[in-house]
């Protein structure tokens, strides 16, 4: 079975004006539709093809002979996660089981917020930040290009992808700005929080 | 109040000239001007991208290298390809910065040096060892493009030039360039997403082919004789 590209969760303009149309449109008709192709193309009639995205994301990782299929597995599974923990309103505080566990491992959600704008805005070039689940802790990483914190045996349950072409018709050289507008007016937390208890299942 | 304002004013003097003192020892590296108006590459290279690319990306390379060589002025003193060949002599507190920044500094400065409006074709020894090591000028563009492409994220993609004049097809990630293990770049093109997402969006490919009719082979041919002479800094 074929990777394929799975549906904008939303319209391409539910998140102006933080996310622009146009940006959306490339970013997921695009940029993650090339993903998908590429991925696609290069598994076929290799041992990887039938695999699920996260065994072939584990299993290419830092083979020399997989770096192209790494990166655009990465980048497939990176995107589908990214979609899901946006929507149009969203931002803020979460609630519930995944707020007091950030407070208990960030000492308070304004700490987690500052690990979480640092480590979006210092990844140099391309690549993402992330909150995972890390055993029973919660923890800020950052990755470059297509990398993600799975192949470090951890769960992310939230990214944002800090590749120019995520930011830059919005945005241009203004990164921190638009990490701010994503942890402001982008985040969906009810859906970081499902992600929260399908890493816990 | 009168006694105080002069009180500020004879203070102001030693302060303003500290201010000075620990400007020039703090920032040897600057921004230099781009050779020609930010609209000189139209319609290959927008006006909007150049104004951003060298006065916030660029600028912002010089400004976070100054910073962090702020208390190291010894190596704030070296040519800045001095500077990158040495990286490992670094302290570790500031090694990944100034490969970040003086890393963006020397590749945007070359970059703008390489391009100019009018293109043309490269000539006389130039030509005869883009024939020699590439077979010509379209197969160079071909290999050029093609490594380009395969940069995934953001890189560069470089023609080097060692001391006898040959030429090598070579990317590196972020902002690496050759000089880091003491090469010599002949030219070399951006391919981080800033450099042509505004114009071309996702078609790399695009800006990659036309990128072509921006280069200044006149500039690339004194780079080409400087290179052979031992005389090409960055
Ligand atoms: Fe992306
Ligand atoms: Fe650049």
């Amino acid at each position: 079975m074929a990777f394929t590209l799975p549906d904008l969760p939303y319209p391409h303009d539910a998140l102006v004006p933080y996310m622009g149309k146009e940006t959306l449109e490339l970013h997921h008709g695009k940029h993650h539709q090339a993903y998908v192709t590429n991925l696609n193309n290069l598994i076929a009639g290799t041992d990887l093809e039938g695999k699920s995205l996260e065994e072939i994301c584990r299993l290419s990782f830092n083979d020399p002979a997989k770096v192209s299929i790494f990166n655009n597995a990465g980048q497939h599974w990176n995107h589908i996660l990214f979609w899901k923990v946006m929507k149009r309103g969203g931002g803020g505080k979460p609630g519930g089981e995944l707020l007091k566990r950030i407070e208990h491992d960030f000492g308070s959600f304004e700490a987690f917020t500052e690990q979480f704008k640092t480590a979006a805005v210092t990844q140099f070039g391309s690549g993402w930040a992330w909150l995972s689940l890390d055993g029973d802790r919660l923890k800020v990483t950052k990755t470059p290009n297509g990398e993600n914190p799975l192949v470090h045996g951890m769960r992310p349950i939230l990214g944002i992808d800090v590749w120019e072409h995520a930011y830059y018709l919005d945005y241009r050289n203004r990164r921190p700005d638009y990490v701010a507008a994503f942890l402001n007016h982008l985040v969906n937390w009810e859906a970081v929080e499902q992600e929260l208890h399908n890493a816990l299942a | 109040m009168r006694r105080r304002a002069v009180l500020a004013g004879l203070a102001s003097l030693p302060v303003f000239a500290w201010q000075i003192r620990v400007e020039a020892q703090t920032g040897p590296y600057s921004l230099p001007p781009l050779p020609y108006p930010t609209n000189a590459l139209e319609p290959h290279i927008d006006q909007r991208t150049m104004e951003l690319h060298h006065g916030r990306h660029h600028q912002a390379y010089v400004t976070n290298l100054n910073n962090a060589l702020k208390d190291h002025g010894e190596a704030a003193k070296l040519p800045l390809q001095d500077l990158l060949a040495k990286l490992g002599e670094l302290p570790e507190s500031i090694r990944t910065t100034v490969r970040n920044n003086g890393g963006g500094h020397a590749n945007h400065a070359m970059f703008w040096e390489v391009m100019g409006p009018g293109g043309g074709r490269p000539s006389g020894e130039l030509a005869a060892a883009i024939d020699r090591d590439f077979g010509g000028l379209d197969k160079l563009q071909e290999q050029f493009n093609a490594a380009g492409l395969r940069v995934f994220g953001s890189g560069w993609v470089f023609v080097t030039v060692d001391a006898t004049g040959k030429l090598a097809l070579v990317t590196r990630p972020n902002q690496d360039t050759p000089l880091m293990e003491g090469g010599r770049v002949l030219f070399g093109n951006d391919v981080w997403e800033h450099a042509y997402y505004l114009l071309y969006q996702n078609r790399r490919g695009d800006y990659l082919k036309a990128w072509w009719n921006v280069v200044n082979w006149q500039k690339v041919g004194e780079r080409y004789a400087a290179a052979k002479a031992g005389k090409l800094s960055i």
